[in-house]
């Protein structure tokens, strides 16, 4: 049987990368679900709450889903998504602040354009190769058919087994037969 | 005696735990020779299932040699019998069993109080699957306790090797059922999702029951082509439309019979397009379980039956039941009842129509348990089905 294990190290690497991005994530959702009054009023973003909340509830949801995931790859590019959206958000409040809030405002886009950079990386590493390579058909199993002859020979081979009556097709959906 | 134990997600443990002795006069003693990881183990392992203890013995798949047997046996089974015990311990004697029914029998959940409160009524007793069914030690050990030990174990020829025989405890009658259930016409054609050891004796069964045409989906290549040399056209769902590509190998119409082997875990296509997408589902969903569900519901032929093999936990989001009523489809599901088909797929595996051993990848002593449970689940080196030894 053949074997094509490919180089592993860049994939266990991004999804290391992507593991800690799921926490971070988790973390930041929790924040901003148990205290938006707090971010908003540092970013001058009064009001919002709910906004921020929903925002919460979004970075736990992406974060667990990249937890549990087995392929994480489509959750962080929905971190790429959410950033951008946090970036928008963020971007849109900046003219009409004090300077301290401004430069409050100016840390968070700091550290969320940073974040983005890293579920950029770690988004296109998962989803090229790096994060596929494990999934190369590393055995070649064309050869387990389980069957003593062709597949079109065996079909209709058990036909001959009686179905149990519970389980066949309720009368009503079985073709019609008149008579 | 050894045994592979739960302690917590992704924490199974090689243990020593003491010996089962008898404990009821229906008991029996097996000393296990085979035994297998199944996908539903994975569950545990992933910590999906609720009901698990630390220190559970893991293991549904199992087959062995009878060493003991309590006095109530009545030699239905001796010492010295070579049986495979399939995963529902069943009494044979209630309502549901003597309809055939046995993975809902009403005697054998030792938790049955619990069960009633959470499933409305209890099911079966199951080997190694957490306490809500019944919490009975498994088969992944050099031995275990086998209840009701005079109806359950199936009896096996010494002609045939463990390997051949080991799956009529589970996995071989889960896809049998799951195709039985669709009532397969001669015409129909019929969509399996996943490539798991389930979904790879569905796609035999399929064939082996008639059907015309056969599908078969995931995105493990290695996966895809078993499925294909057991007769089906593989769909990679990475990199197609599962969608498309049914509807276009059936004139437009979709499949008659749609067969959900995958359960809870299932993983969401990557083909969604937009970034946008993504984030909006991950709002709203907290995992992407009933994926798979919805892709059948939706793509199904109207009339057609959805059967489901692939487990189950709790609560499923957005389920288009709307779709269900409209398209007037008929669903069925359930743990399999195994010992309603081990004599006929006995007897299939004998007169040499299938050998079950080709889905076995993997074969390694127990105490490598540990480890493999974590090769199956990440689908590591080719890993599609394992067999341990104790
Ligand atoms: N009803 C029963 O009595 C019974 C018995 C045994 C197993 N099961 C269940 O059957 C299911 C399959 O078991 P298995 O041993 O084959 O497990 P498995 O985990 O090896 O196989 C599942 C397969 O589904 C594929 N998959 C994931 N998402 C998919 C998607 N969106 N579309 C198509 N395929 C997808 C995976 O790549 C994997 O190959 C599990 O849920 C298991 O618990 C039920
Ligand atoms: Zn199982
Ligand atoms: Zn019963």
């Amino acid at each position: 049987m053949q074997n094509a294990y490919g180089n592993h190290s860049g994939s266990s690497r991004a999804h290391g990368v992507a593991r800690g991005l799921g926490w971070f994530s988790i973390a930041l959702g929790v924040a901003e679900v148990a205290a938006p009054r707090a971010l908003t009023r540092a970013l001058g973003m009064d009001g919002q709450e709910s906004l921020v909340r929903a925002y919460g509830l979004r970075e736990i949801a992406t974060g667990s889903a990249i937890l549990r995931s087995e392929n994480p790859a489509p959750w962080v590019w929905g971190r790429v998504a959410g950033d951008a959206l946090d970036l928008a958000t963020l971007g849109a409040g900046y003219r009409n602040q004090n300077p301290q809030q401004q430069r409050n405002l100016g840390l968070a886009l700091a550290a969320v354009a940073g974040v983005t950079a890293a579920d950029v990386w770690c988004a296109r590493a998962l989803s090229n190769g790096a994060g596929q390579q494990a999934r190369l058909p590393m055995r070649d199993y064309r050869d387990r058919s389980g069957f003593p002859r062709p597949p079109a020979e065996m079909r209709g081979a058990a036909r001959h087994l009686s179905i149990p009556r519970d389980m066949r097709a309720p009368e009503a959906l079985q073709p019609y037969r008149a008579g | 005696m050894r045994a592979l134990c739960w302690h917590g997600k992704n924490d199974i443990r090689y243990e020593q735990v003491p010996d089962p002795v008898i404990e009821h006069p229906r008991d029996a003693i097996v000393r296990v020779t085979s035994c297998a990881i199944c996908g539903s183990d994975l569950h545990l392992y992933d910590g999906f299932m609720p009901g698990m203890k630390s220190g559970d013995i893991m293991g549904h798949e199992f087959m062995g040699e009878i060493v003991d047997v309590g006095p109530g046996i009545n030699g239905k089974v001796k010492v010295g019998d070579r049986v495979v015990v399939p995963f529902t311990i069943i009494c044979g004697e209630c309502e549901q069993c003597r309809r055939g029914n046995f993975s809902v029998c009403e005697r054998t959940n030792r938790n049955k109080h619990i069960a009633d409160k959470v499933f409305g009524h209890s099911t079966a007793g199951l080997y190694g699957y957490t306490h809500l069914t019944g919490g009975y030690p498994g088969g992944q050990a050099e031995y275990v306790r086998v209840p009701y030990a005079d109806v359950g174990p199936v009896k096996v020829p010494n002609g045939l090797s463990d390997e051949q025989v080991l799956f009529l405890g589970d996995i071989f009658p889960t896809g049998w059922q799951a195709v039985v259930q669709c009532d397969i016409e001669p015409t129909d054609t019929v969509a399996i999702w996943g490539a798991g050891p389930v979904g790879q004796f569905c796609v035999r069964s399929a064939i082996l029951l008639g059907a015309q045409q056969v599908i078969c989906i995931d995105r493990l290549p290695e996966r895809l082509a078993m499925a294909e040399a057991g007769g089906a056209i593989p769909i990679n769902f990475e990199k197609e439309s599962v969608v498309e590509r049914l509807n276009d190998l059936t004139n437009g119409k979709g499949p008659q019979k749609c067969i959900d082997a995958v359960g809870l875990e299932a993983h969401a296509t990557a083909t969604i397009d937009s970034m946008y997408d993504r984030a909006k589902q991950a709002m709203m969903l907290e995992t992407d379980r009933p994926h798979v569900l919805r892709e059948m519901i939706y793509v199904c032929r109207p009339a057609g039956t959805i059967s489901v093999p692939g487990v189950y936990g709790g609560l499923l989001d957005k389920v288009p039941f709307g779709m269900v009523m409209n398209k007037g489809l008929t669903i069925r599901t359930g743990q399999t009842h195994v010992n309603r088909w081990t004599e006929d797929l006995l007897g299939l595996i004998e007169e040499g129509q299938i050998d079950p051993s080709f889905v076995i990848t993997h074969r390694v002593p127990l105490e490598r348990g540990p480890e493999m449970y974590q090769t199956f689940r990440d689908k590591h080196d080719g890993c599609i089905k394992v067999v341990l030894q104790p």
